[in-house]
């Protein structure tokens, strides 16, 4: 699926991109190919969905979000559909996904919230659950980071 | 962090044009020259405010696979265990958190089998029972973008 030029791009994009005038243009100097060529693929890569953006990822606490929770949902199936559509327009939900169940912990839907601080996010939490009907939710808040990264496909 | 800062930011946020002269668009957007958006956006990496600039791709469109793990340690044991599976490359994000399951981590590989091994692994060498795989079924929602606004407690609190 990914070639050499391909893989050696992908491993510039997972990265930083040179903070220089024409970043692409210094990225095909790394990898070989033409300022072109390498904006070609980068482009392609964009229609078919592989690369969302090339964008700024922050520090969110850095940047005033110090609030982040994990809100766990009981969703009877039925209404899951329903339900994830709903809490993913509000913007403080940044993913929110179904998920299988754990042994003891009956919740399906996940959502990671992130506010100004805890109470942001519980406030976050209540409405949802108002806006849905879904009564039945935990949050999960972070009692530690030991790790994030952003992910690394090409070694 | 100044008002153009955090224009910046969003603009940013939302991603570079691919064009050949990205940061010339972006600083025409925000109002300022091409070499002043650059300044800025060093400082703000130096700054720790930007995490990263590069690509942000889709792990599964990418064909990898991605998935949650959830994990339950002896609360005396869990930066022991925190720092077992912080060591893979492969694990991306890991949480303690509140609750029976209390240490939670994200991991990308290239096939979910890789991801099994890893997590037998994990399992040996750390000694603990409770490894779980938290397969994600519909995807609802990812956008981890944080508008700035004029302020930044004023767009933390989404007021």
């Amino acid at each position: 699926m990914l070639d050499e030029l391909d893989r050696a791009i992908v491993r510039e994009l997972q990265g930083d991109i040179p903070l220089d005038p024409c970043p692409f243009g210094a990225i095909a100097s790394r990898v070989g190919a033409s300022e072109a060529e390498v904006l070609r693929r980068i482009r392609s890569y964009w229609e078919r969905g592989w690369l969302r953006r090339v964008a700024a990822v922050l520090y969110h606490q850095a940047a005033g979000y110090r609030g982040n929770a994990m809100v766990v949902w009981k969703v009877p199936p039925d209404q899951v559909e329903r339900f994830g559509r709903l809490a993913a327009t509000f913007p403080q939900v940044t993913h929110c996904y179904e998920r299988a169940g754990l042994p003891d912990f009956p919740y399906n839907v996940y959502t990671m919230v992130h506010g100004g601080d805890e109470e942001a996010c519980a406030e976050v939490a209540r409405a949802i659950s108002a806006t849905t009907g879904v009564s039945e939710y935990l949050i999960l808040a972070s009692a530690k980071e030991y790790k994030k990264t952003s992910a690394c496909y090409i070694h | 962090m100044d008002g153009v800062d955090r224009r910046l930011l969003d603009v940013l946020q939302r991603g570079l044009p691919l064009c050949a002269r990205p940061f010339a668009a972006v600083a025409d957007e925000v109002g300022i020259s091409e070499e002043d958006c650059l300044r800025r956006v060093t400082r703000l990496k130096e700054e720790g405010i930007i995490r990263r600039l590069g690509g942000v791709f889709s792990t599964r469109a990418l064909g990898f696979h991605s998935a949650l793990v959830a994990m339950v340690v002896p609360p005396e044991d869990l930066d022991r265990v925190a720092a077992v599976v912080s060591e893979y490359p492969e694990v991306t994000h890991n949480y303690a958190r509140q609750g029976r399951y209390n240490l939670w981590f994200t991991l990308v590989t290239g096939r979910e089998a890789d991801a099994r091994a890893l997590l037998d692994e994990i399992r040996s060498r750390t000694r603990v029972e409770e490894v779980h795989l938290v397969p994600a079924g519909r995807v609802f929602k990812i956008r981890a973008h944080f508008p700035m606004g004029a302020t930044g407690e004023e767009a933390a609190g989404y007021a």
